[in-house]
């Protein structure tokens, strides 16, 4: 059914048709509507045979996860920023131990300085956590790709994030064609565990393993991930068959065919930079542009054939790997190792910075012209790093920039433009 | 107390057989059919209390349960001497997540069973959880304070042993004052483990109100099984706290494990009692009150209190506090005395 409707909103509607039997809820923004929404559901009657449970922190969402995913519960939670940060020995433990859990991380910043707004740092930090990790352009793909996160968690057995960038989506108001109960049942079996907690076959899980195996068992979780990645395409053209749309897959191409200069990004930022590309086309630019929504297992296959033709590609992403440049841009060169191609990183966006047309229209005739640098921050106040520079220079004592910096910037209100 | 049909010391001793009682009045661990939920095998040190204090509890509750039973384990010993891979002692389901999440892992087990049982896909089943007093009072507290809010239908076991065992014996929020860790070395001018406000944990579950909170040790081991027994008849939060004695940590003989507790609970440094709904329902009285140093002088960890010098104020320091606890909860009957 088309509804005008929340991305938050939209993802909720989504897990409740996914039969959810324990979502684990813990308010941080951006994620805070999406069980907020779950929670009416289920209170309402209308999400059945399903414990909405209020914990007191992340670490404790994950962990109720855990305990109920291993019980043979279809479990579901919702995170991002500090939220990931808090859980994250416990979303290791997750995939550890196997168990499909899923969970949206609603993108957003990691402080300090504090900064709820968007980028992609909060679920790169957890890149090597053993978690799959998929990242959505559109509110209808968020949708989507929560349905797909069940079936391919569970036919795995790992946990999958499903990221969407805060606010960008979680907080839109787009049209999404919502599926019927009859569409998600007959695409999602119900949960049928391997192994279980079960009175009458007990078995012991999380033993310590020692050197003997664990680097087996470590192996194990990367041939999981090699499974997922062979398993998404197909859940991708399952889903199309039911739903009768195009979702999910490791990657989206954009008119990369014959393109020479091929920009590589995640997120809801693809959609701007279609439209510059858009425009760019017509003014006889030959340039595309590679989405990448597996980004754990990354498809190192599907981005090395999609970018091998291209002179010069550019990564533009919403994360920072600090004292290197990108985090997308490493993967994105080991795909590339070999191919004689111009390699740029941008990072843009960071802690909700808008990325305009107008920026990426004079970021991308650049690297068309061989004039970008190897590592770029896109719309960086110059006069306010140098500032700062010049301040630290002068003095010897340390502590935060970001007071004397805002200071220089001149407003109290955040400028995300 | 009122469950107590035979008064156990009447040889003497607490020893008394169970070929002395009916079979209906007989424990849990003198019936063949027990379960051996922690099995033989296991690779705890000579004498260790939790390793006996876990059998007992987890035996009781399994019988309590009709075998149905479900149980999350804290990183600590307890897990790491009965589960290495590809070993285990668990003759229940059992799970290991993290160091301090048991209390929430637990929860999430409860909540899958309520949802199963709804839809008719699993009958009742019992979830315990269990971990050190490091998992329990200090890392795992907020788990556990949110799980006793909740009154989630979750039975938590502590073995309070007073410290970081696993590690090497370090100092933990449960560790006595004045006592010996790896991180609180008998050196400086104030030796040992400081005085703080203390951190006692069944005080603080009580403050939660939740429908059940009790203490044991490993030297009343009927008392132990009837409090746990009871605990399963319960519904929600409940909270036991057993003082198990550590030989490691402590620096004390293997075979006064058993004494050591009893001393604790027979000086007042360790009250045992039981508490409904955040109120105190009942104790164990003091039978023969000791002093303290009864208690501190059999370990190395308060071996530094006894040198050529002893150290009296901090021995009355330890005296004064094992009064209070005799006056708070009421240990001695004043005939008695």
């Amino acid at each position: 059914m088309l509804k005008q409707t929340e991305g938050s909103h939209a993802v909720a509607e989504a897990v409740g048709l996914c039969r959810p039997e324990v979502i684990c809820a813990y308010p941080i923004s951006p994620q805070t509507h999406i069980v907020e929404g779950l929670g009416e559901m289920v209170k309402a009657g209308e999400v059945t045979d399903c414990e909405f449970i209020n914990v007191e922190s992340e670490f404790a969402a994950m962990s109720v996860a855990i305990g109920s995913s291993a019980t043979g519960a279809r479990t579901y939670t919702a995170t991002a920023s500090q939220g990931i940060l808090f859980m994250c020995e416990a979303v290791y433990n997750a995939s550890g131990l196997g168990l499909p859990i899923v969970m949206t991380v609603a993108n957003r910043a990691i402080g300090a300085p504090i900064n709820i707004w968007n980028d992609h740092t909060d679920a790169l930090s957890q890149r090597d956590s053993g978690w799959i990790q998929l990242f959505a352009e559109t509110n209808q793909e968020a949708l989507d790709l929560h349905i797909l996160a069940f079936k391919l968690a569970e036919e795995v057995s790992l946990p999958v994030m499903v990221c969407m960038d805060g606010f960008i989506l979680t907080h839109a108001y787009e049209r999404v064609d919502v599926p019927t109960q009859e569409q998600v049942d007959a695409f999602l079996p119900p949960y049928e565990p391997r192994q279980v907690l079960d009175p009458t076959d007990p078995v012991s899980i999380g033993a310590m393993v020692g050197p003997e195996a664990f680097s087996e068992v470590r192996y194990l979780a990367h041939a999981k991930q090699m499974q997922a990645l062979e398993l998404i395409p197909k859940l991708a053209a399952q889903f199309k068959t039911i739903f009768g749309r195009d979702s999910g897959g490791l990657t989206h191409s954009y008119l990369t065919d014959d393109a020479e200069t091929i920009v590589v990004a995640m997120g809801s930022i693809l959609g701007t930079i279609k439209d510059v590309v858009d425009e760019m086309r017509q003014a006889g630019e030959k340039i595309g542009v590679l989405g990448i929504i597996s980004y754990r297992p990354f498809p190192l296959e599907e981005v090395r054939n999609a970018l091998q033709n291209a002179k010069r590609v550019v990564v533009l992403e919403k994360s920072l790997a600090v004292g290197i440049g990108g985090v997308v841009s490493t993967d994105v060169r080991m795909a590339m190792s070999g191919l004689q191609l111009e390699g740029h990183t941008v990072v843009a966006g960071l802690g909700g910075r808008a990325i305009t047309m107008k920026s990426l229209h004079a970021l991308f005739a650049k690297a068309v012209a061989g004039e970008l640098e190897r590592l770029t921050f896109l719309d960086l106040d110059w006069d306010v790093v140098n500032k700062q520079l010049e301040r630290e220079r002068t003095t010897r004592r340390s502590g935060p920039a970001a007071e004397s910096m805002l200071r220089d910037v001149g407003v109290v209100a955040a400028r995300i433009g | 107390m009122s469950f107590q049909p035979v008064h156990f010391y009447q040889t003497g001793t607490f020893t008394v057989g169970n070929r002395l009682l009916e079979a209906s009045e007989r424990s849990v661990q003198a019936n063949i059919e027990r379960t051996n939920s922690l099995n033989s095998g296991h690779r705890a040190c000579q004498g260790c209390g939790e390793a006996l204090g876990a059998r007992y509890a987890i035996d009781a509750a399994m019988n309590a349960a009709r075998g149905r039973l479900i149980a999350a384990n804290a990183t600590g010993c307890l897990e790491v001497f009965s589960t290495p891979y590809p070993e285990t002692s668990w003759q229940i389901p059992w799970i290991h997540s993290l160091f301090g999440n048991t209390a929430a892992v637990a929860t999430g087990i409860a909540a899958a069973i309520k949802v199963k049982k709804q839809k008719g896909q699993m009958g009742d089943v019992r979830v315990v959880a269990q971990g050190g007093d490091g998992g329990t009072t200090d890392i795992g507290f907020g788990c556990l304070s949110g799980m006793f809010e909740r009154n989630d239908d979750v039975l938590y076991i502590c073995y309070d042993n007073g410290g970081y065992m696993n590690t090497g014996v370090q100092r933990s929020s449960a560790t006595p004052p004045a006592a010996r860790t790896a991180t609180t070395m008998p050196v400086g001018p104030e030796p040992g483990n400081q005085f703080g406000q203390g951190k006692f944990l069944p005080a603080i579950a009580m403050a939660h109100e939740i429908p059940y909170v009790a203490t044991a040790t490993v030297a009343d081991l009927r008392d132990l099984e009837y409090k746990v027994t009871k605990a399963m008849g319960m519904r929600g939060a409940r909270y036991i706290h057993i003082l198990v004695p550590c030989p490691l940590g402590w620096g004390a003989a293997s075979e006064d494990t058993i004494l050591l507790a009893r001393l604790a609970k027979e000086t007042g440094i360790f009250p045992v009692f039981e508490a409904e709904n955040g109120e105190i329902t009942g104790n164990l009285k003091i039978r023969r009150k000791q002093p303290v140093e009864e208690y501190l002088k059999r370990q190395k960890r308060y071996a530094h209190l006894f040198g050529k010098k002893p150290a009296v104020a901090t021995i009355a320091r330890l005296q004064a506090a094992a009064d209070k606890n005799i006056r708070k909860y009421g240990l001695l009957d004043q005939e008695a005395n």
